[in-house]
């Protein structure tokens, strides 16, 4: 007797867990990059706006366009709502109806961003660098740009760069000596493409390719390299958290911006909304570089970050001064056949 | 003897039928989950994977009228203002429902600057009201590559329902103006080499396994039982570890700065570090080490298995107990042997992640690319068309192989 009303309890709680799911409202699911970055945004966003009073729960993710598209083929809702995105993955996926179309004027309008974070489908969240990292301890001659990257006799060891075609093309041709404005007009065409390989042939030897952002820090903190690409904020995260004294050299370096988009499958349209607009808000903005050195993207956080701060980020100006943005139109015609090509290059002697 | 043909008719057989028939399907019922599992979670998806890489509808359902007017091409002729005609007017429809960025990115995996000339293209008719007197002109002075043999062929190839296009590029070939299937340019010709690159490792890691795992596998199922748990275990121990943790010590161990290099110049082997992680080296040594207990396992339940007498017998008879070992106790260990080699040979051909982390640019297998082409570029054809010749040759070496040693022989556990 005992056990069938066990029985019976469990079948009733059971169908009671089941109802329970189907019939009440997700909360609202943020998904986000993971690992320090991820730890910050909670902070900074996640923790403060469910303390107004929203349901919403984050999530992480490693990227890929392919990866939304499945989630929103269909048309039924997948589990995300609002995602952050690389500027390639905003721009494939707005073209193609993946995103919602935002309606600016819920968020404060055009005019509260950049010019560079406003698009149609994406609110720019962070701008962050590719720059040319080195370790202060081992290389008191700070290099002066990516020409001393090429240079083995000035500074003799391996450097790394990011495995693949995207971005190494350009700082080939910065280092080249384009001028980092020319860079996507000489890439557009083949002799622009065959100088660059060509200038990477020049350190082929004494490359190591990086694939995750976490390894640059680790190879200069092993002295496995002298000279790295890196995300500007890892060289910062290492300074700060293991005490190292890694540099950075901003001249030349490559910008890009991730963004916030809407999932065309949301459930959760207005919260979506309500948390962009919180994401995207001047004074909230403002504490997300004390945690993590990423430029922000609301034109009034600036003012309301401690000046010493300021040189650390990308959207200071000096730091600005000669950076170049990565081209999205340019990668997304030019990756798959790119990526053939950095492929074969790296396999021939 | 009764003849058992003609059985009494009537209850019994029918009974007997019957039961019979509910045996099955209690069978069946407590098969059934499983088989359902595995068509799922395994024969529609990779039945879905096979699909993709041979059918194209992506432009036919954006431009119906140019897919169906390009498929009727002969490829031969130069394209009449019809066809021209029918692809202007599905380009303005397609940019102005914003549902022409699927045949844009689709042209661009078959011609340098399709993703631009299609949506430039579709930017400018967008304006154009009315009916021009000449669809041919009107494109042609938006962009010239309207008028090249090239264009219409990748238009042609795309219109689906069936094409030859994701096949012919993970077999680095295509269709040039003509039409004739030729050669890839050499700085695109890349999977074929990748395939080959896939299966050399995964050959050299098979054949490093059963030379290392060998004399453990025989250490092991010789020994006393308490030793031999304690081996098993220390073989097991780095198995129940993940992957990337695996993967990380090793570039751990074997970097510049590394303890393997520490030691050898310390012992003045090396005078500066050799280059053992980021390369071949390092794939294969990585590999290998995540790769062994799969040969082990198979080789340890089959050497168990061999009676010890037999060697005995043999060294009683006379023959010096090297003859012995390998006449007599070798053979019989083939069975383990072949399955543990073919399990390793099967799963390293599908790496991906060790390769990422501690190969070079030029250890990348064709998994690698699998993924590239599913997640970031999101060119899902190509994926599948890779993933269908990995298939192929791996399926295809799979027959040589049950030639070979016979499949009857291969004991997996």
């Amino acid at each position: 007797m005992k056990r069938k009303m066990l029985f019976a309890a469990s079948v009733l709680a059971g169908a009671g867990l089941f109802a329970g799911a189907v019939l009440a409202e997700r909360p609202l699911t943020v998904v986000s990059w993971g690992g320090a970055y991820q730890d910050a945004q909670k902070a900074v966003y996640f923790e403060p706006f469910k303390a107004t009073g929203a349901n919403m729960i984050d999530e992480s993710w490693d990227g890929g366009v392919g990866v939304l598209r499945s989630k929103v083929q269909g048309g039924t809702d997948s589990g995300w709502d609002v995602v952050q995105v690389e500027s390639e993955e905003l721009q494939i996926g707005c073209e193609e109806g993946m995103y919602v179309e935002l309606d600016w004027d819920k968020i404060g309008g055009k005019d509260a961003y950049l010019p560079a974070a406003v698009s149609d489908c994406g609110v720019g969240s962070i701008v962050y660098n590719f720059v040319l990292g080195y370790d202060k301890d081992k290389i008191k001659d700070a290099p002066a740009g990516w020409a001393d990257f090429f240079d083995t006799a000035k500074y003799p060891g391996k450097r790394a760069l990011r495995q693949g075609p995207k971005t190494n093309l350009e700082i080939a041709l910065i280092a080249d000596g384009v001028a980092p404005a020319d860079v996507y007009k000489e890439l557009a065409t083949d002799a622009g493409v065959d100088r660059a390989f060509k200038k990477l042939d020049t350190i082929k030897k004494d490359l190591v390719w990086w694939k995750s952002g976490a390894q640059p820090p680790q190879f200069l903190a092993s002295g496995e390299v002298v000279l790295t690409s890196v995300y500007n904020g890892r060289i910062d995260a290492a300074n700060r958290t293991d005490k190292r004294n890694f540099g950075i050299q901003w001249n030349g370096s490559l910008f890009t911006l991730d963004s916030w988009v809407i999932l065309k499958t949301t459930p959760n349209l207005d919260q979506a909304y309500a948390f962009l607009d919180f994401a995207g808000k001047a004074e909230n903005q403002a504490k997300l570089p004390d945690a993590i050195a990423y430029g922000v993207t609301n034109k009034g956080a600036t003012a309301l970050i401690d000046p010493a701060r300021l040189p650390d980020l990308p959207t200071a100006p000096e730091n600005m001064a000669n950076a170049v943005q990565i081209s999205d139109s340019f990668w997304i015609e030019n990756i798959d056949k790119l990526t053939e090509r950095f492929n074969t290059w790296a396999a021939a002697n | 003897m009764a003849d058992l043909t003609t059985l009494p008719d009537g209850d019994l057989a029918r009974d007997l039928k019957r039961a019979e028939r509910r045996r099955r399907l209690t069978a069946m019922m407590l098969v059934a989950p499983l088989f359902l599992f595995l068509l799922v979670s395994f024969v529609l998806p990779i039945g879905d994977m096979l699909r993709r890489s041979v059918i194209d509808t992506e432009v036919a359902e954006v431009w119906p009228n140019a897919a169906a007017a390009a498929a009727a091409w002969d490829r031969k002729s130069e394209p009449g203002e019809a066809l021209f005609a029918a692809l202007g007017r599905d380009i303005r429809t397609s940019a102005g429902e914003r549902t022409i960025a699927t045949p844009a990115r689709r042209l661009n995996y078959a011609l340098d600057n399709g993703r631009s000339l299609v949506l430039g293209t579709g930017r400018a008719l967008k304006q154009l009201e009315g009916e021009p007197a000449s669809w041919r002109a009107t494109l042609l002075a938006e962009n010239p590559a309207w008028g090249e043999r090239m264009t219409w062929i990748a238009l042609a190839d795309a219109a689906g329902p069936l094409t030859d296009f994701y096949l012919l590029t993970a077999t680095d070939l295509m269709r040039d103006a003509n039409d004739d299937i030729v050669s890839r340019p050499p700085e695109r010709s890349l999977y074929l080499q990748v395939l080959g690159r896939t299966f050399l490792v995964s050959f050299t890691v098979t054949v490093l396994c059963v030379l290392l795992g060998f004399p453990v596998a025989y250490l092991v199922s010789n020994a006393p039982e308490r030793v031999a748990n304690l081996l098993l275990i220390l073989v097991l121990l780095p198995f129940w570890t993940s992957l990337l943790v695996r993967s990380a010590a090793w570039i751990v161990l074997l970097q510049d700065q590394g303890i393997v290099n520490d030691i050898l110049q310390a012992l003045h082997v090396t005078s500066e570090p050799i280059r053992l992680i980021f390369n071949r080296t390092g794939v294969v040594v990585a590999m290998t080490h995540v790769l062994l207990p799969f040969v082990i396992m198979p080789m340890i339940a089959t050497m168990k298995s061999i009676p010890p007498t037999y060697l005995r017998a043999a060294i009683s008879l006379g023959a010096h107990p090297a003859v012995a070992f390998v006449r007599v106790y070798l053979p019989q260990t083939v069975p383990g042997v072949a399955a543990g080699a073919l399990l390793v040979f099967i799963m390293a051909l599908g790496y991906y992640v060790t390769p990422a982390l501690v190969g070079g640019a030029d250890d990348q297998m064709l998994a690698y690319f699998i993924a590239f082409f599913t997640t970031s570029s999101a060119n899902w054809g190509l994926a599948a068309a890779l993933g269908v010749i990995l298939l192929s040759a791996t399926m295809l070496l799979y027959v040589v192989y049950a030639r070979i040693v016979g499949m009857g022989r291969v004991k997996l556990g």
